[in-house]
């Protein structure tokens, strides 16, 4: 079976089949045609299986699910909701599902899926019908934790769950910080020491930080990495301390960005798309120069890539699911991109070699690898 | 229990097999919406959230009457508009 990118964007879901040693891309597309797609993941416990967060201008938000490699679609009988407010109660009701994450490999059907406003959900049937996780959605703290959300709302991502324990997770939530959970989602404690919130009036919170983007390594799941709004960071745990990786970026560039992706072989290699988040924030390629910045040394020292990617005038914005590793056990994995622009890129050989396999897509909301 | 047609925008057509109009009963647009799903499973999640309130980018009409809540009265032989409300590109 070929593998493919699945580029979830504003407007539909398209796919890149690749060919040749991944040499030769084609594209095909749209399914869902006006649905916006904000997340495409494949199940690792069953290959040919995939779920997709959509919802359209119109309508509500909602999951399907494929069986077949994505040639056919059917939706979840229930999609993610809040339960029902009582009186008094703030009547939440799901905006967007933002995220989808499979569960623990010894789980088969079950899936976690992140909303905006920040909710989270389970499935224990496939994404067939999902219910809220009140150890999160119902925490007292809960309001105070997301209490920060722009008039977007707030969002809940990067659910990660620990391979060795499918009670471990972790969960972000920009604006709102990370926190984690012991016991299967009935509890949760915010993770935040040592990230910077300079946006906030006292920078020094326990909770209220914006992380864009969290990842766990897979053989090394005390590992985690983070891309935040205020800067790159790793975290060993059982340590509860973010470091600031970030630090050995080039000043000129700085250590802001949305995604951060990672070797699947090497807890060390992480690679991230940094953006301009000075001023105004643009978030954009820095001085229209865009290019890829991969550590080799857990965050020590980090290099630029960017042989192939347009030398000038290139103002790319690339949102945290829109950046991917694709490996197949063959050599040094691709890294993928797509932009809001509607283009996207691979980077060979790890991300040494640049070339663009699309354009003139939508915007780009998500960019994943299935083999 | 009224009979009424309810007139489904083009967005919803793929719970409806394509119809652009089909009959329901009900007293309320509760009950008509909740006849509709019984026939369409899906459809009344996307226009109504997990609050029965009506989506932001949703209108319902009793006749040319627009509906703001569920508890909207429809008679025998009533019209129910799905009006989809979208602005921009």
């Amino acid at each position: 079976m070929a593998e493919t990118l699945w580029i979830g964007t504003r407007k539909g879901l398209f796919a890149l089949r690749a060919a040749g040693a991944r040499r030769h891309w084609k594209l095909s597309g749209p399914r869902f045609l006006g649905h916006i797609i904000h997340h495409v993941v494949q199940d690792p416990r069953h290959p040919r299986s995939l779920l997709l967060a959509a919802k359209t201008g119109h309508l509500g938000p909602t999951v399907f699910r494929s069986d077949d490699r994505g040639r056919s679609w059917r939706e979840a009988a229930e999609p993610p909701a809040f339960r029902k407010a009582g009186d008094g109660e703030e009547a939440r009701a799901v905006q967007r599902v933002f995220w989808l994450t499979p569960g623990h490999h010894s789980e088969s059907a079950s899936w976690y899926a992140g909303s905006s406003p920040a909710g989270l959900f389970r499935s224990t049937d496939g994404g067939e019908r999902w219910q809220p996780v009140a150890g999160f959605n119902d925490h007292p703290m809960r309001p105070k934790w997301a209490a920060l959300g722009t008039p977007d709302g707030e969002f809940l991502h990067s659910i990660l769950v620990d391979p060795r324990d499918p009670a471990h997770l972790y969960i972000a939530i920009s604006i709102g910080g990370v926190f984690e959970s012991s016991d299967a989602g009935r509890s949760w404690t915010p993770l935040n020491e040592g990230c910077a919130a300079d946006f906030l009036p006292d920078p020094n919170v326990e909770y209220g930080h914006d992380p864009h983007c969290l990842a766990q390594h897979p053989l090394r799941p005390d590992r985690l990495y983070q891309q935040n709004h205020c800067g790159i960071y790793r975290l060993d745990r059982p340590a509860r301390r973010w470091q600031r990786i970030g630090v050995a970026m080039p000043k000129k560039i700085g250590d802001i960005g949305f995604p951060i992706v990672l070797h699947p072989a090497d807890p060390d290699t992480a690679w991230v798309l940094p953006m301009d988040g000075q001023t105004v924030w643009p978030r954009t390629s820095i001085d229209g120069k865009p290019a890829v910045y991969v550590t080799r040394d857990a965050g020590a020292s980090w290099r630029r890539l960017d042989r192939g990617l347009p030398r000038s005038q290139a103002w790319l914005t690339v949102l945290r699911q829109a950046m991917c590793v694709g490996a197949d056990g063959r050599g040094q994995p691709g890294v993928y991109f797509g932009t809001t622009a509607g283009e996207v890129w691979a980077g060979r050989n790890a991300g040494e070699s640049w070339s663009c396999l699309a354009r003139h897509l939508p915007e780009i909301y998500s960019v994943s690898f299935a083999i | 229990m009224a009979g009424c047609t309810v007139r489904i925008a083009s967005p919803l057509r793929t719970y409806t097999a394509g119809a652009a109009a089909l009959p329901a009963r009900g007293g309320t647009l509760a009950e008509v919406l909740a006849h509709l799903e019984q026939r369409c499973p899906g459809i009344r999640f996307r226009m109504i959230d997990e609050q029965d309130r009506i989506r932001p980018h949703m209108r319902l009409f009793v006749n040319t009457d627009e509906a703001r809540a569920l508890s909207a009265q429809v008679r025998e032989g009533d019209t129910v508009h799905i009006v989809c409300a979208l602005s921009g590109g």
